[in-house]
């Protein structure tokens, strides 16, 4: 399996305050499962916006997709982040559009044929089962409702690494697992995951999922408190992942 | 993977919404497309009229033989108007007809001056070849020499603060042009600014998402690019009836001095060219406040 990201004594600093990331190691590989645990400001919102090439580190090496993302030049990275799927953790859908535009969003911004944005949104509403409210706004979506429509403008355009900042925060459990499911589904596909977490319970219910868990911004061994036995979710929740696309319809960075 | 730029065009543009404020800048661009097209107009009209002025100046002379007994005069004129007629710099010398001086004196005189003893003097109106100062000096001196009673008026000397006020009058129309499309292009800039402040969760997102400085400054290219074109019309339209009433006007006037204020097919050019040229401006004062912009997010 090829390495993903590669971090190596990666320091992130704010302004001239203490380091917010401290000597942070870890590897990332094609295909894995990987939470993010650590309390509140232990830095994993930071970590995340370093995966996500919103923000660059101090100090250390971070090697994205086999190339050096520290020492990228500016007019690259779009390319790279057309490479990332990102569920922020307040969804940051833009208010104006559709859930259908708002999902559309990275297929435009590839440049990829109306008609292909098109049917790829249909496929993506279905899959999160919110084909009824393609031409909802935002604003009348419930929280899960919207948080879907997140999560499907992050993998619409298969991302090779996704990377979800506390998705589930914000919904009820049920909301929580059925989410999760979704994250597993795209998972089997072959993406990279990363999902920031505090929910030690969705943890257990990924088998086989890697843990990096983050105390005041450096990486320690996880302890697994004791959580309850994973329950199947119903069946009525469980997501229909969507038919592989073909070449044509997954937007690559082109790089 | 296709590419389609038309229908890619529609559905990126909706990427920002109206924004509240978005028709402000349609009317930006048209009160100062209106003044800078009535600033370019006067300009050009100027500009024409001091040309035409310069043209009739150059090179003319008018000969006036002061003599109060009216056959002293009249010889003193047929002797001037005789010599001045063998001079190499001279083109043509005319006699004003005394008929048609009384006429012009009558505001003044009256309807019979000369009856009343009041002094009218002849005037010959004289074309050089050229108008240079040697020639003007040759022709005075000759004409003095034929009689001492004749004094030379050059055009150029009286109508000159005249045409120097017009081209001071087109220049700085050209002025306010300049001044106007550098005003505009700053308020480009600022609107553009403003629109990606008010747009930045948006614009963030986009980012994010692989959009590049490019895709993002397009969206507001667009943007702008049909809030002036809208600005641009209503402009131009008004600019166009307020030139048009004001042609008329002049029109109406018959002066001589006025009739040189008119528009040439060149300048009409200049004019059409001018709502062309704010839009593009506007264009690229978007496209470069964005840019700026844009450089300052990773």
């Amino acid at each position: 399996m090829a390495n993903i990201v590669q971090f190596e004594n990666v320091g992130l600093r704010y302004g001239a305050g203490e380091e917010t990331l401290c000597d942070v190691s870890f590897t990332l590989r094609s295909g894995q499962f990987h939470f993010l645990t650590g309390a509140s400001g232990a830095g994993k919102t930071s970590l995340l916006r370093l995966l996500y090439l919103s923000q660059r580190p101090s100090r250390g090496i971070i090697r994205l997709f086999g190339e050096d993302a520290v020492i990228l030049p500016r007019d690259r990275l779009p390319g790279f982040r057309r490479r990332i799927g990102v569920v922020f953790q307040d969804f940051r859908l833009v208010p104006h559009l559709s859930a259908a535009d708002n999902i559309a969003l990275p297929l435009r911004v590839a440049g990829m044929a109306e008609s292909e944005v098109a049917r790829a949104v249909r496929e993506m509403l279905a899959w999160i089962g919110l084909s009824e409210r393609a031409g909802a706004r935002p604003a009348t979506l419930s929280g899960g409702e919207q948080q879907r429509v997140a999560i499907a403008r992050a993998v619409i355009a298969r991302p090779e690494l996704l990377v979800a900042d506390e998705p589930t925060g914000n919904v009820d459990p049920a909301m929580a697992e059925r989410l999760l499911h979704l994250f597993s589904s795209l998972h089997r596909l072959g993406t990279t995951v990363v999902m920031a977490t505090h929910d030690w319970h969705l943890i257990e219910r990924v088998p086989g999922a890697h843990h990096l868990h983050l105390e005041r911004g450096r990486l320690v061994d996880a302890e697994w408190p004791e959580v309850p036995p994973p329950v199947p979710p119903p069946a009525s929740i469980e997501p229909r992942a969507p038919t592989p696309s073909p070449r044509s319809t997954i937007v690559r960075s082109g790089l | 993977m296709k590419r389609s730029k038309a229908t890619r065009g529609g559905a990126e543009a909706r990427a920002l919404d109206d924004g509240g404020g978005a028709h402000v800048m349609s009317w930006v661009i048209a009160i100062m497309l209106f003044l800078t097209l009535l600033s370019g107009a006067a300009g050009l009209a100027t500009a024409h009229a001091a040309g035409a002025l310069d043209r009739q100046m150059a090179g003319r002379l008018t000969v006036q033989i002061v003599e109060g007994e009216t056959q002293r005069r009249d010889a003193a004129a047929a002797q001037v108007l005789r010599v001045l007629r063998t001079l190499p710099d001279v083109a043509r010398a005319t006699p004003v007809a005394q008929a048609d001086l009384a006429r012009m004196l009558e505001p003044w005189l009256g309807s019979d001056a000369e009856a009343a003893g009041l002094p009218v003097p002849a005037l010959v109106d004289v074309d050089l070849t050229s108008d240079d100062a040697a020639a003007i000096a040759r022709v005075t001196a000759a004409v003095t020499r034929a009689s001492p009673a004749a004094r030379v008026d050059s055009h150029a000397t009286w109508l000159g603060p005249v045409g120097r006020l017009l081209d001071t009058a087109a220049w700085l129309a050209g002025a306010i042009i300049l001044l106007m499309l550098v005003a505009t292009g700053a308020v480009v800039m600022l609107a553009a600014r403003a629109g990606l402040e008010a747009h930045r969760a948006t614009i963030e997102v986009i980012h994010m998402l692989g959009a590049t400085d490019r895709q993002v400054a397009r969206l507001f290219q667009r943007r702008i690019a049909l809030d002036a074109g809208i600005g641009a019309v209503v402009g131009s339209v008004i600019a166009g009836g307020a030139i048009a009433l004001i042609a008329r006007q002049v029109g109406a006037l018959e002066s001589e001095l006025l009739g040189g204020l008119r528009l040439g097919i060149a300048d009409l050019g200049m004019l059409i060219a001018l709502p062309f040229g704010f839009v593009a401006l506007a264009i690229g004062a978007a496209r470069l406040a964005v840019l700026r912009q844009m450089r300052r997010m990773l």
